[in-house]
């Protein structure tokens, strides 16, 4: 990229409302630096679109349809300054957690966007990438546990309700989630994505195996001192010795 | 608990009271009765303090018979054979005292000396216990006015609590900023709409903060207030946003409590048109409901042959996206108002079945009254 091309800013608007997109459009007019590449209306859309045109700056809504703003980002992950839009305040602690820009509040005064434009030239070109798991954890409430898991598949998002998780096997950087006989890949590792689920559903068998325990139907010794968790499609999960220890204390906790 | 022995205070009036009565049996035991005075006063006194006590008795049979609910005859009837009978008693029991007496040499021959005076006191026996009947129906319908008024003021209280927090939830950031955004955008775009949008918005904050001071609304109104919220909506949501309206015309009078439904049709926007990207529907069917039907166990049986008013929201969603923090917490408050209300005349169910949400309302009919 030489100087002048630089100097040209790419940029996606995301937000289910036509008017509130329509705003930011407005406002991004009298800076023709700023390219619009395209309007989203939902998360789905946006990631696809994102993931295809790479754009440099994203205007992001945070309650939207499919897809949540956070989720959209988790999704997206690097290399674009993202600043959030949204009505309510409730969630600028989080958007500042997941190293947002900016976060304009509805309805958006001219000043404060030109404070956030002002502030995302300045960042792109420097970026920031919180790493996912980081995002993962900002995403949550304190207390709380996902409910679903979102996975990036090309321009194609899964999503994982948290009942329909199998098991959670770690592969190198990345986490293959099992759900319905299909394994889905994702860049987070297995530590955070225990932390993001409920302990009294999930438990880490293995240090690479994370396995739903309603899934488990058995578990039998296998060779000298480890064994082998045995779930009702008929999956083999190798279970380490703590892992065991771990189980035992849960199930024989459940049938006394 | 007895209104006169229970209460330190009224026991010494009442026995203040008592003192103008012996002052009369005394009256009339030393003149009329040939009584040597101080005779008369040692018969008057511990005979008065005797019956004042026996007197207090009356409550438990007032209570027993409350005169709104009795039959004349029987209250009559009743009340007489008990005066007859505790006057007797206490006949006898002046008997008693003056054989008692006649044997202190002061009191010598006092026996016979009030023996002609029997039918005076059994005739004061049986009106002084009538007067004590009275009394204690008076002090029995005091009694009952201030627990009415207690309860009411608890009851005004409550309402007044649970309407308050409906007017908090009621102003909802969400909803209220996301309008003014629309708004914003619309003054560059089509001036004309942003006015509009600043009115249909005033019109509902209007009718919202009219309604708190009110117990009951006429339905009517109260679709008015949905159909402005609506009105706001339809404008952020555009074509996603898709209402249906089935309303009994013999509901539209009944009586409700403010801010009923709105909360629910601004719950139904907000977790499920919100989600959608393709829009979705909400639908609003209001029904009066017939004793016929109080077969169907999802309904209480409505009180004394009155029918029912069955409201019901619908709304489709999309079940994959996760709750959101807050929902349902105007449900809740719709749900406790109703509670606070009806008791257990009313019901209240909300459901979620594939990707459809209902809410049921069932209250008592209740017509408007006309205006005071």
């Amino acid at each position: 990229m030489n100087g002048e091309a630089a100097r040209t800013l790419t940029a996606v608007i995301v937000d289910d409302e036509e008017l509130a997109r329509a705003v930011l459009r407005e406002m991004l007019k009298k800076h023709p630096e700023v390219e619009i590449l395209g309007e989203c209306a939902n998360g789905f859309e946006a990631v696809k679109m994102i993931s295809e045109r790479k754009p440099d700056l994203l205007f992001l809504d945070i309650q939207m349809p499919k897809l949540d703003g956070f989720e959209v980002l988790e999704l997206i992950g690097a290399d674009i300054a993202v600043v959030f839009a949204t009505a309510y305040d409730q969630h600028a602690l989080r958007a500042f957690e997941v190293h947002a820009v900016d976060y304009l509040l509805k309805p958006v005064a001219p000043e404060r966007f030109e404070a956030a434009l002002e502030r995302a030239k300045q960042r792109i070109g420097q970026p920031v990438s919180p790493p996912v798991n980081e995002l993962a954890a900002a995403m949550r409430e304190p207390g709380q546990y996902s409910e679903r898991i979102v996975v990036k598949d090309g321009a194609r998002v899964h999503i994982i309700p948290i009942g329909k998780l199998d098991y959670v096997e770690a592969q190198d950087d990345y986490v293959a989630l099992a759900s319905q006989g299909k394994k889905y890949l994702k860049q987070q590792t297995i530590s955070s994505i225990e932390s993001s689920l409920d302990p009294k559903n999930f438990l880490r068998i293995h240090r690479s195996y994370l396995v739903n325990l309603e899934r488990v139907s058995k578990v039998e010794p296998y060779g000298k001192d480890s064994h082998v968790a045995i779930l009702n499609d008929g999956s083999r999960l190798p279970v380490s010795r703590s892992g065991y220890a771990r189980l035992r204390g849960v199930l024989d906790g459940q049938n006394p | 608990m007895h209104p006169i022995l229970g209460n330190l205070r009224r026991l010494s009036l009442y026995l203040l009271a008592w003192i103008p009565l012996a002052a009369i049996l005394f009256y009339l035991l030393a003149l009329p009765g040939g009584l040597k005075w101080t005779h008369a006063l040692a018969m008057a006194v511990p005979l008065c303090l005797l019956y004042a006590f026996m007197c207090l008795s009356a409550w438990y049979s007032c209570r027993s018979m409350p005169l709104d609910s009795t039959g004349f005859s029987r209250l009559a009837l009743t009340h007489l054979v008990t005066a007859i009978i505790l006057s007797a008693i206490w006949v006898l029991q002046a008997r008693g005292l003056t054989i008692a007496l006649a044997s202190f040499s002061s009191f010598r021959g006092i026996d016979q000396k009030f023996f002609p005076n029997h039918p005076l006191l059994f005739a004061s026996g049986v009106l002084i216990y009538l007067l004590a009947v009275a009394l204690h129906y008076v002090l029995l319908s005091m009694e009952r006015t201030r627990e009415l008024e207690k309860r009411e003021i608890q009851a005004r209280v409550l309402a007044r609590d649970s309407e308050l927090k409906a007017l908090k939830a009621q102003i909802n950031p969400h909803f209220l900023f996301n309008s003014l955004n629309s708004i914003s955008a619309l003054t560059s775009i089509d001036a004309g709409r942003a006015r509009d949008m600043c009115i249909q918005l005033a019109d509902f904050l209007r009718k919202t903060l009219g309604m708190g001071e009110k117990t009951v609304i006429p339905l009517r109104e109260e679709l008015d207030l949905v159909r402005s919220f609506l009105a706001v909506e339809k404008v952020r949501f555009g074509a996603r946003l898709s209402v249906g309206e089935d309303v009994a015309s013999e509901a539209l009078d009944c009586a409700v409590p403010p801010l009923l439904l709105q909360p629910l049709v601004e719950n139904a926007v907000a977790h499920g048109i919100s989600n959608l990207t393709e829009g979705g529907w909400i639908n609003v069917k209001v029904s009066c409901k017939e004793m016929a039907e109080k077969g169907r166990l999802e309904l209480p049986e409505p009180a004394n042959g009155r029918s029912n008013l069955v409201i019901q929201v619908d709304n489709n969603f999309d079940p994959e996206m996760p709750r959101r923090r807050g929902s349902g917490v105007g449900l809740v408050n719709v749900r406790q108002r109703l509670t606070t209300r009806y008791g257990d005349r009313a019901s209240f169910s909300a459901q979620a079945e594939n990707d459809q949400f209902r809410v049921s309302i069932t209250l008592p009919v209740e017509k408007m009254e006309a205006k005071k």
